[in-house]
């Protein structure tokens, strides 16, 4: 069952580095960073434990979440409506209060 | 044009959301997640891959999807863990090796005398021949 929805605003956990150390599908330049979410993917095995060879936990939610280019790079110099697309996993998401607040 | 990568430690720029874990852990980007960094000239020559890097595909093929020794993850990590500074110098393939290697030996798949003997019996017969040999 997914807890985000179409149109969701979330903010990407802002874990630096991910403990234990190990392998994480999360960019380290989108950590932190609000977007919304585009689509829902499916669920699929979680990358940070089939990375220790375990095949058979439960499976993650797995999002394509949209953010604004100009916010993730402080110098960014293409048009003001350009985005990136990422997709993230659901546990490295969290909802946005304070824009769903506002 | 080259782009920083951001938030970047101590941006406090008005409005701009800042996570205090950002400048504490700033130099946890892994050597190997370089999105947003100047990536360099890329080099968009076509090439044929070399028998032995055909034999590493092949091998990890059989050790994550026939015998399920491996997930592609876990390749993954080991590739994460090299050392900033071979992961630079090695290939690709050469990455992969690397990582199925140290997995194979973590997991207690080969051991240590087992590989090493092997690679001395390899080497004592001299230049590939391109056969399966």
């Amino acid at each position: 069952m997914a807890r985000f929805s179409v149109g969701d605003r979330v903010r990407v956990r802002a874990v630096f580095p991910p403990t234990p150390p190990t392998h994480v599908r999360t960019p380290y330049y989108i950590r932190g960073h609000a977007g919304v979410i585009e689509r829902i993917c499916g669920a699929f095995g979680n990358p940070e434990e089939l990375a220790f060879g375990r095949r058979y936990g439960p499976k993650s939610t797995l999002y394509r979440v949209r953010f604004r280019q100009a916010d993730i790079w402080p110098d960014y110099e293409g048009a003001a409506d350009d985005h990136i697309e990422i997709e993230i996993y659901e546990f490295w998401l969290e909802p946005n209060e304070r824009e769903n607040a506002a | 044009m080259i782009l920083k990568a951001g938030p970047q430690p101590g941006d406090k720029t008005a409005g701009r959301w800042h996570h205090p874990d950002m400048d504490r852990n700033f130099t946890a980007r892994g050597n190997h997640d370089m999105g947003g960094l100047p990536g360099g000239e890329i080099n968009r020559d076509e090439h044929d891959f070399a028998l032995w890097e055909k034999r590493v595909d092949a091998m990890m093929m059989l050790l994550t999807n026939k015998l399920q020794i491996m997930t592609v993850d876990q390749l993954r990590k080991g590739i994460e863990a090299l050392p900033p500074d071979a992961y630079e110098k090695m290939t690709y393939y050469e990455r992969w090796i690397a990582s199925v290697t140290n997995t194979l030996l973590d997991e207690g798949v080969i051991s240590a005398d087992e590989l090493s003997s092997r690679m001395a019996e390899i080497e004592a017969r001299g230049p590939e021949t391109g056969g399966a040999g």
